[in-house]
């Protein structure tokens, strides 16, 4: 006997009707409108670049409200961190950005350390390597939100060769870390280990490629009719909203706004090199594009001098220390454990205990990809911090979302989106 | 240029009632504002007369155990000037309420959703005081001291989960059953059987 069952399609993204607030309230000032339509958008949709949704309320296709939906990525990382030792949480600061890992576990430490009072005598090749480290992830996370963002509007052919370069740069954190995505390459007071033999001249020879890279995808976009039409003078973002959202990072730039952590406050050994800082002059997404554009090639710049100027050398002959000696911050050499008393008290301690931390709360902020990832920690003394709060850029950028969309088109919240440049795993943690 | 204790203590001055001696940990300065209601005075001198036109973040820390039990952190920035001010307001947990800096800055907004969706601290005034991160109809504040890290069981909405599409049975499906395996196979069944 053939049996019929009804196949339902459950409102499965949306919850329309189900105490949302969504649209259940009319819009202010609906003179002159047409009858407005709620149209929901992810949280699995290609242009969200993750689990973002975006409830829109258009008339005809001009959107009139938009409430973005998150937390479809939440995680719980800040109730994480406070069951756990500052070592054990660098893991999870991978899947923060997790197109940047080097750089969220570079900010992570330099958290902690802050936290400790060691920040400032760190070693100065650990500093070297770990701004080598935040550049090459600011290139690879610019080279993938520029692919992205490229594809987005219809230019398929910049994302290919971003990916080239990007992989590139995969190879480079494997060589480095051991991994090619989940790094968890910093530990409080240094780094796991020094740079492989020949990496640095390999990341030297990476930087001439991906400056014709960039060049390549400058001749694609930058005078492409298609592209600009579809970016300049949208999603403007004056300076004023983009401060008062707190908007940080390439948007905060794109704006017109001349603020860079690494300028503004440098920490590592950013006061040391020289780089320039790219401002926007609209705000629109071309002009956030442009930023990126050029701040991968003062990456470059900042790479080949840190490459040239590392302490020790490319391959450090000398030995030079790529962390603190404190044996109460760092683990000790496992030989000295096997062979010394006082090296086996300390690696018994950090690795049962932590690292005693000193009571006090401190916010470290730095120039991540997506903006300024800040991490504030309270601390009440030991292993584990009392509260530790992620200031994630991405979850700041979006909140100008709301103010920005209205009346635009549809096509343009694509545009918009692609330009903001987010991750939900940072958003949501 | 003016340096961040001399900010601070000219918001002293300002407010000589509210605003606590400045401690200075690592080169960071910390208010403690004694009156969590005055918050959005404070704030609106800090950016209109003092320059601090940036909120980088707004946090909730647990005092779990003691009283004022809660906490709010506000992390200040001045562009113009590069300083970096934080203040503390302690609030009760019978009161759980202190009001909104979100008309101060607008970028308040989220991270005061997110203060009251992790630890249940409301703010007076807010626009759109929701969940942020937990969804709508979520019973618990999860970042409070006393939610155990393992969760605690709740219903889902229905979206969470999704039954296996009904497929079994069709024309075009195996019929689960011991019987032979060409007698399952859809190609000999004919569509009535």
């Amino acid at each position: 006997m053939a049996t019929t069952q009804t196949i339902e399609f459950k409102d499965t993204a949306g919850r329309a009707g189900s105490g949302y607030v969504a649209f259940d309230t009319p819009a202010p000032d609906t003179e002159g409108q047409g009858e407005l339509m709620a149209l929901n958008m992810g949280p699995s949709h290609p242009s969200t670049h993750g689990v973002l949704r975006l409830l829109v309320e258009m008339d005809g296709e001009t959107i009139t409200r938009a409430i973005p939906d998150l937390g479809y990525l939440h995680r719980g990382d800040e109730k994480i961190a406070e069951n756990m030792t500052y070592n054990q949480f660098v893991p999870y600061t991978d899947r923060l950005d997790y197109l940047a890992p080097l750089a969220n576990n570079v900010a992570y430490a330099l958290a902690v350390e802050k936290l400790l009072g060691i920040h400032d005598s760190l070693p100065a090749r650990c500093q070297y390597i770990r701004v080598i480290c935040c550049e090459l992830a600011r290139i690879s996370a610019h080279l993938l939100g520029l692919g992205a963002f490229a594809m987005d509007v219809g230019a398929m052919t910049v994302f290919l060769h971003t990916f080239t370069e990007r992989e590139k740069i995969y190879n480079f954190c494997e060589w480095l870390t051991g991994a090619r995505f989940t790094t968890s390459y910093t530990r409080i007071g240094g780094v796991t280990r020094d740079l492989p033999a020949g990496w640095a001249a390999k990341v030297g020879k990476f930087c001439d490629e991906v400056l014709a890279t960039l060049d390549d995808v400058e001749r694609l976009l930058t005078r492409n009719r298609i592209f600009v039409d579809r970016t300049r003078e949208v999603g403007v973002i004056p300076k004023a909203m983009a401060v008062d959202y707190g908007l940080t990072g390439p948007n905060l730039r794109g704006s017109g706004v001349d603020y860079d952590v690494r300028k503004a406050s440098p920490y590592l050994c950013y006061k040391d090199l020289e780089f320039d800082v790219p401002v926007g002059h609209v705000g629109d997404c071309y002009d956030r594009y442009l930023v990126r554009m050029e701040e991968m090639r003062q990456s470059v710049r900042i790479l080949r001098q840190a490459l040239a100027r590392i302490p020790g050398g490319p391959e450090n002959p000398g030995h030079e220390p790529v962390q603190v000696a404190d044996g109460k911050v760092f683990l000790p050499p496992k030989s000295k454990v096997m062979s010394s008393m006082e090296e086996l008290i300390h690696q018994f301690m950090l690795v049962t205990q932590g690292i005693n931390a000193p009571p006090g709360e401190v916010y470290f902020g730095a120039e991540n990809p997506k903006g300024e990832l800040g991490f504030y920690i309270c601390s009440r003394g030991g292993g584990t911090p009392h509260r530790l709060k992620i200031r994630a850029p991405s979850f700041v950028n979006l909140g100008v979302l709301p103010a920005v969309l209205p009346g635009h088109l549809m096509s343009d919240v694509v545009s918009i989106l692609g330009s903001i440049d987010f991750v939900m795993g940072e958003a949501d943690r | 240029m003016p340096t961040p204790i001399e900010l601070a203590q000219k918001l002293r001055e300002s407010f000589a009632d509210v605003v606590g001696e400045p401690a200075e940990f690592r080169g960071e300065v910390t208010l403690v504002i004694a009156d969590a209601s005055r918050i959005t005075d404070v704030c609106r001198h800090a950016k209109g007369q003092l320059g601090f036109d940036m909120l980088l973040d707004l946090c909730s820390v647990d005092n779990d155990g003691t009283d004022p039990r809660w906490t709010v952190v506000y992390e200040l920035f001045g562009i113009g000037h590069g300083c970096h001010l934080r203040l503390k307001a302690n609030v009760s947990e019978e009161s759980s309420e202190l009001p909104t800096v979100s008309d101060v800055w607008r970028t308040a907004d989220w991270h005061e959703r997110e203060a009251w969706d992790m630890m249940g601290i409301r703010f007076s005034g807010h626009p759109d005081l929701r969940r942020i991160l937990m969804w709508d109809g979520y019973p618990y504040h999860p970042l409070r001291k006393d939610f155990p890290l393992a969760g605690k069981p709740t219903e889902l909405p229905e979206v969470a989960f999704t039954r296996t599409a009904p497929l079994e049975g069709g024309p075009f499906v195996t019929v689960p059953s011991t019987a032979d395996s060409t007698l399952r196979e859809p190609r000999s069944r004919t569509p009535e059987a």
